[in-house]
């Protein structure tokens, strides 16, 4: 299956680095986590061992490169030393933030808590770690606690099976977090794996906004295998946003879920900008009324890379909501795949979702690859979606270039029009620039056409 | 030797109010006596019957022998498709069934019982009023095959496929397979091993035949499988329309047909191909049907799915020249047990070329109607366009539909646009009607009409009257 390791044996192309031995070693390393921990471990690694790799005829690996999916050469980082603790930047991404977490290769590198008025209402900005023991009963109820319904059940196991460290976020009920909470999530090295996970509770009518920060201390081929799981209770509010940065050498396999309750509204972007191959798979569960779900993506894609996202919203209850919006720049010999499926159960009525992927092609040897899907078991809703492929305006470039704007310049900007509708749906301006500012860089390193 | 079977000893279930009506026109059967029978199952022995029968030329036989070996080495598609597709038992299914190999020229000479048959269903009336030609085939062989003489003049062929095969090998051999390759699925493979009956038709080059030729298929066994196959070669700058209808009584065992459609358009020319699929609920209808279209060339899939149990048809077009045209209108009508699983393939491998889908379903009751489509532009090519277009109107609360399409686009020269949505019948139209002295059952069938309007106008007068009068009757009783 993997092309550039034709004589490897058939577990380690299964397993790859992560072979019993090395799971025990990893085990032993967290020997001091209480008995339900390693037993939860224990049993998804049995799950990861058991389940096969995706396979070619896998609906929902379709258009993948499944020979980039190689487990081999990676091992799981951070065995040694606990990095040391510096300050983090004050400001990551030049956020304000109300609390960071920093982590190098799956371990608290650095921190500003919370101020005291949030602390003293219960607000919990703290890592996975730290939450074992103190929130035992919330990480029991939320933590990897949704289905993998989107292909990645095996890589979900390894990561809980794996996973060293995270951040741990709770807001209780009606307490509002003005300020974004900033997590880094960096990784170092050649053949590092890395399981970054963020947890986002967020109680009835609590509001929260969470930034995700995935980035590369240097150009190495790691291995991110991530988890976020965004719960929002009755009439909560989570903006979420993440921005991928790993390396452009980086395997990248990220899960989301997000779960819906009564009146909740939960927002997410996600900004992929890194990986050679990267995968995002999203899921909304829209479990009660009034629930809405807004799914934002912005992706470019360049070199010879392959960014990969698999989207489900679920709407299990009547008088939902949601609307999807993934936007994909497409540059050099770069793929794109999209596959998007929206579910209305049979007693979802008065449904109303959306989804729309939007591919805009600036290279003669791009390609993307769309699948929009509909499958819709209630007759009394609105359910529309819609996909295209396209370049850019040749009356705009005209346009812009009879103004004496050079080509490149000119399709630059274009691209930032195409995306700013997708930014324009953040409410907070810091937000969209932080994110504006990582388009514009990564734009201005990549060749042009 | 025949006995009248009519429409009430048939129908099985009656719980349902609307289904079985649609049905009505093609729900009887009679006895008959077939002079060739394959018995039931499938294995080598089966194919070398069909083949012997039939006197075919060795490297046909050589063609169903290898088309065999590859049907049974492919599994059932059901990593994507309906698991229903399970329930279907080859080895219960019989594969040949004929009365006689030689198609009749005039009514006047088909068998009284199959003449009957198909006088039932308009047919020969048909064909008087506005057809260039007809076949009509009865289980496994053509009963019947005419053209008018100022067509077959015009150097037109339209005959069967071992007639085609035989007769003309110098024209069909050449792209006998070519378009849709025995392993393209397994039951393009299945086919290959036993296909029978099906048109094989040759339009010269500039002929541009007037009216339609149709051909008419009927299932009058139980335990039946048909496997027509058909290939159309429209040569440079000739124009074809070409209508297929088909029906069969309602058993309340399974049957099978699994065709492979061919079109071949050469330069600049035009095919239409019109199917209204009215098969009998029980019916799996797998079929496989692709063009060819060449440079310029226009091929025009009008496919409407109303009967059978499961229906999976993605009617395809290769455009394979510059600037060549793939059309495909689809309408669907999914009733409570029926699956329609349909859409369209849109390859475009030449360029400027451009394609257009435009799909409507329907789904009454507990039905499920289902778009699937591909749309592919590979690399290096310019000005390539599709527009594919998918509308799904759910009439029940517990209806279903499904939109499931694959676009991959290489390269920045091309435009390419999917849209779908999902809708019920609006309350306010209903109101509205209901408020002018229309029952609700009428003003549903009007709404739902319109909703198809706009491609129901694309067919031949006399088809598109008959789906509006059919969509009447599936609508009946459907009301809440």
């Amino acid at each position: 299956m993997a092309g550039a390791a034709p004589a490897q044996p058939a577990v380690a192309d299964l397993l790859g680095g992560f072979t019993p031995e090395v799971f025990d070693r990893h085990l032993a390393s967290q020997a001091a986590s209480p008995a339900w921990w390693l037993e939860r471990k224990r049993s998804a690694y049995a799950r990861f061992e058991s389940l096969p790799m995706p396979k070619r005829t896998d609906e929902s690996w379709r258009f993948s490169t499944i020979a980039g999916i190689n487990l081999g050469g990676f091992a799981p980082s951070g065995e040694g030393a606990a990095p040391s603790q510096g300050a983090p930047a004050a400001s990551p991404l030049g956020l304000a933030a109300a609390a960071t977490l920093s982590f190098l290769d799956g371990r608290l590198s650095g921190r500003t808590p919370l101020p005291a008025d949030l602390a003293a209402k219960g607000v919990v900005a703290s890592t996975l770690s730290e939450a074992i023991g103190s929130r035992a009963d919330l990480l029991r109820e939320h933590f990897m606690a949704q289905p993998q319904k989107l292909g990645s059940a095996k890589f979900a196991a390894l990561h809980e099976a794996f996973i060293q460290d995270g951040a741990f976020l709770h807001v209780p009920r009606g307490v509002e977090v003005e300020k974004p909470i900033v997590i880094v999530h960096a990784a170092s090295g050649a053949g590092t794996a890395v399981f970054p996970h963020t947890l986002v509770i967020a109680e009835d009518n609590a509001r929260v906004t969470v930034v995700d920060y995935f980035v590369s201390n240097d150009g190495g081929r790691h291995f991110a295998c991530g988890a976020n799981d965004l719960y929002a209770g009755h009439g909560a509010k989570i903006t979420y946003a993440a921005a991928q940065c790993w390396s452009k050498q980086a395997l990248s396999l990220q899960f989301n879920s997000t779960v819906v309750r009564r009146d909740a509204r939960v927002q997410s972007l996600n900004l992929h900008l890194g990986g050679r191959q990267a995968r995002h798979e999203s899921l909304s569960q829209l479990q009660a009324p009034g629930g809405f779900s807004e799914m934002l993506a912005i992706t470019i894609a360049d070199g010879s890379r392959e960014c990969d996202q698999r989207t489900l919203q679920i709407h299990q209850a009547p008088s939902t909501k949601s609307d999807l919006l993934y936007k994909n720049a497409l540059l050099d010999q770069s793929r794109t795949i999209f596959s998007g499926l929206i579910i209305v159960d049979p007693d979802a009525q008065k449904t109303d979702a959306y989804q729309s992927n939007r591919n805009l092609m600036l290279s003669d040897e791009a390609e993307s690859n769309s699948l929009p899907g509909l499958e819709i078991q209630a007759n009394d809703v609105r359910c529309t979606h819609g996909a295209t492929s396209s370049r850019i305006d040749p009356e705009q470039e005209f346009y812009l270039k009879s103004r004496g704007i050079p080509r490149k310049a000119a399709d630059e900007l274009l691209i930032f029009g195409f995306f700013e509708e997708v930014l324009n749906r953040l409410e907070s301006g810091e937000l969209q620039a932080a994110l504006r500012a990582l388009i514009r860089a990564q734009l201005g390193e990549g060749p042009r056409p | 030797m025949s006995e009248i079977t009519d429409t009430e000893t048939l129908e099985t279930t009656a719980e349902n109010p609307v289904s079985g009506i649609d049905q009505a026109a093609g729900n009887f059967k009679y006895e008959m006596t077939y002079d060739y029978d394959a018995g039931t199952g499938l294995n080598e022995r089966t194919v070398d019957y069909i083949s012997s029968v039939k006197k075919e030329a060795p490297w046909i036989l050589e063609f169903r022998q290898n088309a065999l070996k590859t049907f049974f080495s492919k599994p059932l598609p059901t990593h994507w498709a309906s698991k229903d597709l399970e329930t279907i038992n080859f080895d219960k299914i019989r594969y040949y069934l004929s009365q006689g190999l030689k198609p009749k020229r005039t009514w006047d000479e088909v068998p009284a019982d199959i003449k009957r048959t198909f006088e039932r269903l308009g047919i020969p009336e048909q064909e008087r009023k506005f057809l260039a030609g007809v076949e009509a085939q009865f289980d496994s062989e053509a009963a019947y095959s005419n053209i008018k003489e100022a067509v077959s003049k015009q150097g037109v062929i339209f005959v069967n496929s071992t007639e085609g095969l035989r007769e003309h090998p110098e024209i069909f051999r050449k792209f006998f397979g070519k378009v849709i390759p025995t392993g393209d699925n397994k039951f393009s493979a299945l086919n290959s091993a036993v296909f029978s009956g099906g048109s094989f038709i040759y339009v010269p080059p500039g002929v541009k035949v007037s009216h339609p030729l149709q051909a008419y298929f009927r299932i009058n066994a139980e335990n039946f499988g048909q496997f027509e196959r058909t290939l159309i070669i429209c040569d440079e700058g000739s124009e074809l329309t070409y209508m297929e209808g088909c029906t069969a009584p309602k058993f309340s065992t399974a049957t099978l047909h699994s065709a492979v459609v061919e079109l071949v358009a050469l330069k600049g020319a035009k095919i239409q191909y019109i199917t209204v699929q009215n098969w009998s609920s029980n019916v799996f209808n797998l079929v496989t049907k692709r063009g060819l279209a060449h440079e310029e060339a226009e091929i025009k899939w009008i496919d409407c799915n109303i009967g059978s149990r499961l229906t999976m048809k993605y009617p395809g077009v290769v455009l394979k020249g510059r600037k060549a045209r793939g059309e495909v209108i689809s309408i669907a009508l999914a009733n409570d047990g029926q699956h329609q699983d349909t859409g369209a393939k849109m390859i475009h491998a030449a360029d400027e070329t451009t394609s257009t889908v435009v799909s409507k379903s329907i789904s009454v009751g507990q039905g499920r109607a289902t778009y699937r489509g591909v749309v592919h532009i590979p690399r290096h090519l310019k000005g390539c366009k599709n527009n594919t277009e998918c509308d799904a109107l759910l009439i029940s609360t517990n209806s279903r539909t499904d939109t499931y399409p694959a676009i991959t686009v290489r390269g920045d020269h091309h435009a390419v646009q999917h849209e779908a949505s999902v809708s019920k019948v609006s309350a306010e139209q209903i109101f509205y009607m209901q408020q002018r002295g229309l029952t609700e059952g009428q003003a549903m069938s009007l709404s739902v009409n319109g909703f198809i309007n706009d491609l129901a106008r694309q067919f031949p007068m006399e088809y598109s009257v008959e789906l509006k009068r059919l969509i009447d009757l599936e609508m009946e009783g459907s009301v809440g």
